[in-house]
């Protein structure tokens, strides 16, 4: 069962993501570029979802989740160095290539040999992420 | 143009109804990198590795699916492997130092006022804009 309904989220995303015109590296370099031709779809999408996930964490209140187990727990509201670090990086790529993780597997199928590149190089990327942490932990221990 | 607005808004709603399918019934934040990052590191192990396969599998078929019947939609990526590379490696790591990306820190995350992740979606947001700014206004690669 967990897994089917993993299965139907990620089926839910992939079609979102594709209606949405998210899987288009130029949407999402569009509503990056505030000096060119500024493209405010993605605020729409990022609104869109938004809402009905703000009534789902509305509903995990008082509950647990159908399948067992518990809801994830809030995060402490820490904003330390990795998180600024990674976000930057990320935000560089993002605006470089246009595509983020999700839409890099859901448009995989039509991405041609860029976007299979992308992917790998992503997946290089996040298996590397933790010795790269762990050195620069040790380098700079964090206060 | 309108029309694109539209479909980013019930797109966006059927991102959204995914992320509360995946939290309400199976109690999990729907962060793409996440589920990506805990397989490739290793993190993700035995039944929670095989409920995040299936997510991904859901995630690379059915718009598969989708683009065979209605025509496959244009991703418009820069034929500049370099750039590709480069941008992989960068989205790869800074999402796992970050721990989450625009589904996990930017839906998930702004949903329920997290300060994490809406700090993490400025600073992303920024580093996007400047990076359009130098690549494609400056430097032309894209």
């Amino acid at each position: 069962m967990r897994r089917l309904f993993a299965f139907i989220a990620g089926s839910l995303f992939g079609t979102g993501l594709l209606i949405s015109g998210m899987t288009d590296t130029s949407k999402v370099q569009g509503w990056l570029d505030v000096f060119g031709q500024w493209d405010p779809t993605l605020a729409f999408v990022m609104g869109g979802a938004i809402i009905p996930m703000a009534i789902a964490w509305r509903l995990t209140i008082g509950r647990n989740p159908a399948l067992g187990g518990l809801f994830p727990p809030r995060p402490e509201a820490k904003i330390g160095r990795n998180l600024v670090i990674g976000s930057t990086l990320f935000g560089m790529g993002w605006g470089l290539a246009g595509l983020c993780p999700g839409p890099s597997i859901a448009s995989l199928s039509y991405g041609g040999i860029g976007g299979t590149v992308f992917l790998l190089a992503m997946f290089a990327g996040m298996w590397f992420a933790p010795i790269l942490r762990n050195q620069l932990d040790n380098a700079l221990p964090a206060t | 143009m309108q029309t694109e607005w539209i479909y980013g808004l019930i797109g966006g709603g059927i991102i959204g109804l995914a992320g509360a399918v995946y939290l309400l019934i199976n109690g999990r934040i729907m962060g793409a990198s996440g589920i990506i990052g805990g397989l490739i590191d290793g993190s993700a192990k035995g039944d929670q590795a095989s409920e995040r396969l299936f997510f991904l599998i859901g995630l690379f078929m059915v718009p598969a699916i989708i683009a065979i019947v209605f025509g496959a939609p244009e991703t418009h990526l820069t034929s500049n492997l370099w750039a590709i590379v480069a941008a992989g490696l960068l989205v790869g790591v800074g999402t796992r130092f970050a721990n989450g990306c625009t589904s996990g820190h930017g839906v998930c995350g702004i949903s329920r006022l997290s300060l994490r992740g809406i700090v993490a979606t400025v600073f992303y947001i920024m580093a996007g804009g400047l990076s359009v700014i130098v690549f494609k206004h400056t430097l032309g690669w894209i």
